[in-house]
């Protein structure tokens, strides 16, 4: 039971936790290679976490992330829907993928999401960002591999399951 | 290891229900985003949650702050003496200008009460500090920490010791978000300061540099023009810096010039900036009066389109008014 507790309080701040990353800022020089934190964490946990992960938790964590930092209200709510969706669907095949095929499964899923803001943000009526926009999701794929390690030692230590 | 494999993760065939569900979620979010697009949802939303999303916006700014106070910490005792110095002969040249300035200031004063003339050289300003969150919209936003608990009002100019860096664009009981002069949203009426050329500077793409996009073709425009604030449209108190210009050339057309200008005000790096209080007198005609007429139900037929039409026809407010207006910055 107090296991259980555990691992849904490692869940919940694990979210959390992404999310305040996404606010917290960088300096200029580094500002494109920002990765999106909170859908590299709801990714983890879609694939990882058999029950945790549904798209109304990733409607709601988009919600709260477009509260916090956000251009449009629903913004983030859809991008994150989809992502989790796509992930989701392609979870039992994502899982025994081998690290580096996992980390470009991930790059594509972020490149979309990159695509999806992008026409949300055009429609909005903003501008065209500039080129360094789209290194986020490389970066974002290159560092998979690491927060996947890091997740998974934490969830063996605390013996989550 | 095996697992047990139920409905919800299929290997390869996907359910409809998940696909019906990801659709309403997805027209959910879609509604949320023309509503939010319509009226502003999302700024309530903020301001009605701000018992919680202001700490998150301090707790996300600690990082920043403590990266501050480290480099003063152990920051290189040279650099710091360097800086000291520089700080130093800025304040003594600043305090002989400013005494210079005093006399100068006075005469002034004594002219414009001759010619009566209410706008006073006296700033009311407030300090406030930038918190080090990123909200999201490229590069185009700052995040202050003070809000309508301090009196901040949407739509007060912001400057720092350089020049104009943008306007207070949404206001949280405590923090409030400034929108920067290079937004591709903005526009602020500026006047060239040898010229006297009244244009608009609009922010542009790439979130560092300001586009004049119609500078007549006759105009007096040269590289490292100064740009002031025009004053017109009263948002913005004439006289402050506003860029400087770096690149002239005719526009595709062939119809106008356009102008590239760096902005003055050190957008990228300032930790504290200036709150403008007391808005200008604005310099441009008087606001529209409502169109007046006799009561409707003394004119001579309930029904009497033309009389209707007639008091819709007064033109609305435009042109370089369009920064004063709120509903004038689009986004």
């Amino acid at each position: 039971m107090s296991r259980q507790r555990l691992g849904s309080w490692l869940f919940f701040g694990t979210l959390v936790f992404s999310l305040l990353l996404m606010l917290v800022p960088l300096p200029l020089v580094l500002e494109p290679f920002k990765p999106y934190w909170p859908a590299l964490c709801l990714l983890y946990w879609s694939l990882e976490s058999e029950d945790r992960v549904t798209l109304g938790l990733a409607f709601a964590v988009g919600i709260g992330a477009d509260l916090l930092n956000g251009v449009v209200l629903g913004e983030q709510a859809l991008r994150l829907c989809a992502l989790v969706f796509i992930a989701l669907r392609f979870r039992s095949r994502l899982r025994f993928f081998p690290m580096w095929q996992q980390s470009l499964a991930v790059l594509v899923l972020l490149l979309n999401d990159r695509i999806l803001l992008l026409i949300v943000r055009v429609l909005a009526g903003g501008s065209l960002p500039p080129g360094s926009w789209w290194i986020s999701p490389f970066v974002g794929a290159a560092l998979w591999p690491f927060l996947f390690l890091l997740f998974d030692d934490l969830r063996a230590r605390l013996r989550i399951q | 290891m095996a697992r047990t494999r139920d409905e919800s993760s299929p290997l390869f065939a996907g359910n409809a229900a998940g696909t019906l569900r990801l659709i309403v979620y997805l027209a959910l979010a879609m509604v949320l985003m023309v509503l939010d697009q319509r009226n502003g949802w999302l700024w309530r939303l903020r301001y009605t949650a701000a018992v919680v999303v202001e700490p998150v916006y301090r707790l996300a700014g600690l990082p920043a702050v403590g990266i501050h106070m480290l480099s003063s910490a152990f920051g290189d005792r040279q650099q710091l003496t360097e800086q000291n110095q520089r700080l130093r002969e800025d304040l003594l040249l600043a305090n002989a200008r400013l005494n210079q300035m005093a006399a100068v200031a006075e005469q002034n004063q004594r002219l414009k009460q001759l010619l009566d003339t209410r706008r006073s050289l006296g700033l009311k300003v407030q300090l406030a500090r930038v918190i080090g969150v990123d909200l999201g919209a490229f590069r185009y936003r700052l995040t202050l920490n003070v809000g309508a608990r301090d009196g901040v009002k949407p739509g007060q100019p912001v400057i720092d010791a350089h020049g104009v860096m943008g306007q207070v664009r949404e206001v949280l009981p405590t923090t409030s978000v400034v929108m920067l002069l290079t937004d591709p949203a903005h526009a602020i009426p500026v006047v060239i300061a040898r010229s006297g050329l009244r244009t608009v500077a609009y922010g542009s793409r790439d979130g560092e540099q300001l586009t004049l996009p119609d500078i007549p073709l006759a105009a007096d425009v040269r590289v490292g023009d100064q740009l002031l604030t025009s004053g017109v449209g009263g948002r913005f108190p004439p006289g402050f810096p506003v860029g400087e210009i770096r690149t002239v050339a005719t526009a595709a057309t062939g119809m106008f010039m356009v102008a590239q200008a760096r902005p003055a005000a050190d957008l990228n790096r300032s930790d504290e900036v200036l709150l403008l209080h007391d808005q200008a007198e604005p310099d441009g005609p008087p606001a529209l009066l409502p169109p007046m007429g006799p009561p409707r139900d003394l004119a001579p037929g309930a029904g009497d389109k033309p009389a209707a039409n007639a008091g819709r026809a007064v033109p609305p407010a435009a042109g370089p008014t369009r920064p004063s207006m709120p509903g004038g910055v689009t986004r």
